[in-house]
């Protein structure tokens, strides 16, 4: 087994495009989860919007530029139509109604009837290229040794790294701000809040929407690095993904989704590796088959999932002091 | 070149490329022995990316190259059918999960059948409907009653209950139809694996939601391990019994009955019967016997009930135990009318939201009417709107019923946000 390359393909993982956009979703249920105590599992259906806005905007004959508007406009519109008929409801049935929706989209996407607009089970592909026609950096790999990549990849993490940099000196000042102060009120104690006088459905509908627009940059930066959205993409594993990349990280933390989605895509690619380096090398004697290993590596996150949740769902940087999760 | 020798050579080609793994099929209609239909468009792709696609040629064949063995999705593109030909079973467009090992040509299966021509009148097709609609109803109800009763006790939005109905379905296909299992016939599968499914919710509740009650874990808390347990759950079941469609060795294929307008297959009757009647005693339990008072008692007030002795972790124990029992039965009867796959629970999950919410989460007869109202309605919606929209269906009553009336049909006005 090369360790070399497993550790360099492990760490391209960490820093690649998918990192950056988990990052990105886990950023925006931050919002939701850390900050405001909203049980959102419908992040993928904010991912969706923003995805397709900008696919069938393109393939409509629009430029990128407005696809990329009506991605967000679409989950700010999708933001407000989840938000206001179920944020007076309990968290519980918050988080039932976002991962019904969220499929619901996904099954209209793939429907027959509109095929024609989003290319129904097949998807749409190109439509990126004013993306990459504005590519600054030269054709050729970039790197040393293994760890390296080419000139469109490193294109895509640019931004994208940059994007997840921008959202979070944004999200700082406003989390600072009072506004922000409210929202972890709502979060520590939604009825205190509402007897010092503050719309608290309000503030919970503005965080739904900033939180999903968020979410929405992640699809959108998925859709424009493989050049493809596929409805079947964006299943609600995608959601749980980001819960625990935010988890790892610590809800409520500025940079948690950031060091989850690294830590994350590190981790994730080392055991893929690792486990298809000791399959070959015949170390697991027939017990797992190749196409076995996407399947054990699903299975990881959910026992990684479960056992953070109840060892240390403060997650890397979170204190047990400022938590949402006990006693309630 | 004589035939047999050109025989021989692709033969050896085959043998000599060995690591061209490719999936194709050949599309004929009523049969194998029917007629190819030409140009038809599949479409196969992976979640890595992978996306090909490839046409039918004249005998109705087609292939498409893959980038190496895994796990692929093909559809096939039902707007290309010829005029008159329609797939069996519409709703297998889409193979999900089609297996190809390294070298493998592998050959899927589309079944083509041809167009009924709807002869029945309108209220025939959807008296047939509804009936279809009562037979999945039935099976919804029973998975959903468990979740709705350990909701109920705990206040545990179980998102693993999908999988314990999963549970049912695979371990009855073990003792039933696997090759290293024991073979038994299924009714005999029925008893030991709902034992084991209450063993199941047993542990479940012993091991992991006991303790993390004593730890005061809050509810959102244990909703994300929920959601972690299913995901570590469900791809076992994927590692255990692969992604393709299992059968069990009896009832698999059976010919339907007319009853009076109604065709429906034997199988399915039964099922349903059994499924009320599983229900109609879970009822009486729950009226009836002390357990049932219990339960309904610390569902209702769990301080109150424990203070007038009442042993509150002992009936939790049991109600996870019993939901979990009638999810694995429930899972079964699905294994039986369709087929038992890896993330079949995780599927119907939220249509077993739905129902519950409909009736009142926490009300167990609430459950069961949900269940029943929503495999109806989602039937009868494919007489006016596509299948495609079936669980779309489903999924809008729940986000309707929490709009207008979130205690659902059954349960107390109570403030709820």
């Amino acid at each position: 087994m090369d360790f070399v390359e497993i550790l360099a393909s492990s760490l391209r993982s960490a820093v690649g495009v998918p990192a950056a956009a988990y990052a990105l979703a886990a950023i925006g249920l931050n919002v939701h989860f850390g900050y405001t105590g909203l049980l959102n599992f419908g992040q993928v259906a904010f991912m969706l919007v923003g995805a397709y806005g900008t696919a069938v905007t393109v393939n409509e004959g629009g430029p990128l530029w407005l696809g990329l508007l009506v991605g967000i406009g679409a989950a700010v519109v999708l933001g407000l139509l989840l938000g206001i008929p179920t944020l007076r409801l309990r968290t519980d049935y918050l988080a039932i109604v976002t991962i019904a929706t969220a499929e619901i989209l996904r099954y209209v996407t793939r429907s027959r009837a509109l095929e024609p607009l989003t290319g129904g089970v097949f998807g749409i592909q190109k439509f990126a290229d004013p993306f990459f026609a504005l590519n600054p950096i030269p054709p050729g790999r970039y790197g040393f040794g293994t760890f390296n990549f080419g000139h469109r990849q490193l294109w895509v993490m640019a931004v994208g790294w940059l994007l997840v940099a921008l959202v979070l000196l944004l999200l700082t000042v406003l989390l600072r701000s009072p506004w922000g102060r409210v929202l972890k009120a709502i979060r520590e104690d939604e009825d205190a809040a509402r007897s010092l006088g503050k719309n608290v459905f309000a503030y919970k509908i503005q965080s739904l929407v900033l939180g999903g627009v968020i979410g929405a940059f992640a699809g959108m930066l998925l859709a424009i690095e493989t050049q493809a959205v596929n409805p079947d993409t964006f299943i609600s594993i995608l959601t749980f993904f980001a819960y625990t990349v935010l988890i790892l990280g610590g809800p409520g933390r500025i940079l948690a989704p950031v060091v989850g989605a690294v830590i994350f895509w590190f981790l994730l690619q080392f055991t893929d590796g690792f486990l298809r380096g000791a399959l070959e090398a015949g170390w697991l004697g027939g017990v797992l088959e190749g196409n076995e290993v996407a399947a054990v590596r699903f299975a990881l996150v959910g026992l990684g999932l479960m056992l953070l949740m109840i060892l240390r769902p403060q997650g890397i940087l979170g204190s047990r002091e400022e938590l949402l999760t006990d006693e309630r | 070149m004589p035939p047999i020798l050109a025989y021989l050579l692709s033969g050896f080609l085959l043998f000599a490329a060995p690591a061209a793994e490719t999936i194709g099929g050949t599309l004929t209609q009523g049969g194998p022995a029917g007629d190819p239909v030409p140009g038809v468009v599949l479409a196969v792709s992976d979640t890595a990316g992978f996306s090909g696609t490839a046409i039918t040629a004249a005998d109705g064949s087609w292939e498409a190259a893959l980038p190496g063995p895994g796990t692929y999705r093909v559809a096939l593109d039902v707007s290309t059918l010829p005029e008159g030909v329609a797939l069996r079973d519409p709703d297998r467009s889409v193979l999900e999960g089609v297996e190809v090992r390294a070298g493998q040509h592998k050959s899927v299966v589309f079944a083509l059948g041809e167009r009924l021509v709807d002869t029945a009148g309108w209220a025939t097709r959807l008296l047939n409907l509804a009936v279809k609609g009562l037979i999945y109803g039935s099976i919804v109800s029973l998975a959903a009653v468990g979740l709705s009763l350990i909701f109920g006790v705990t206040g545990l939005v179980n998102f693993a209950h999908g999988e314990v109905v999963t549970f049912g379905a695979v371990v009855a296909w073990y003792f039933n139809a696997s090759t290293v299992g024991p073979g038994l016939h299924l009714l005999w599968a029925v008893l030991p694996t709902l034992a084991l499914a209450a063993l199941l919710g047993g542990s479940l509740e012993r091991g992991l939601f006991r303790p993390l009650r004593r730890r005061r874990t809050g509810n959102i808390a244990l909703i994300v391990v929920s959601i972690g347990l299913s995901l570590l759950v469900r791809h076992i079941y994927l590692i255990l019994v692969g992604g393709a469609s299992l059968t069990y060795r009896q009832y698999a294929v059976q010919p339907q009955i007319s009853l009076g307008p109604v065709t429906v297959a034997p199988k399915d009757l039964i099922i349903t019967l059994a499924a009320l009647a599983a229900l109609a005693a879970l009822g009486l339990i729950l009226r009836h016997t002390r357990l049932g008072t219990a339960m309904r008692a610390v569902a209702d007030n769990k301080d109150l009930a424990e203070a007038s002795g009442i042993s509150v972790d002992r009936v939790i124990l049991y109600t996870w135990a019993l939901g979990a029992a009638l999810a694995g039965l429930a899972g079964i009867f699905l294994g039986t009318t369709q087929t038992v796959q890896w993330d079949m629970g995780f599927v119907l999950l939220l249509t077993m939201f739905a129902a519950v919410i409909l009736g009142g989460i926490g009300t167990a007869y609430g459950a069961a009417v949900g269940g029943l109202i929503i495999g109806v309605a989602t039937e009868a919606s494919t007489f006016w709107l596509p299948v495609e929209f079936k669980v779309v269906v489903a999924l809008a009553v729940l986000i309707l019923v929490l709009m207008v009336r979130p205690q659902g049909i059954f349960g107390v006005k109570e403030r709820v946000g």
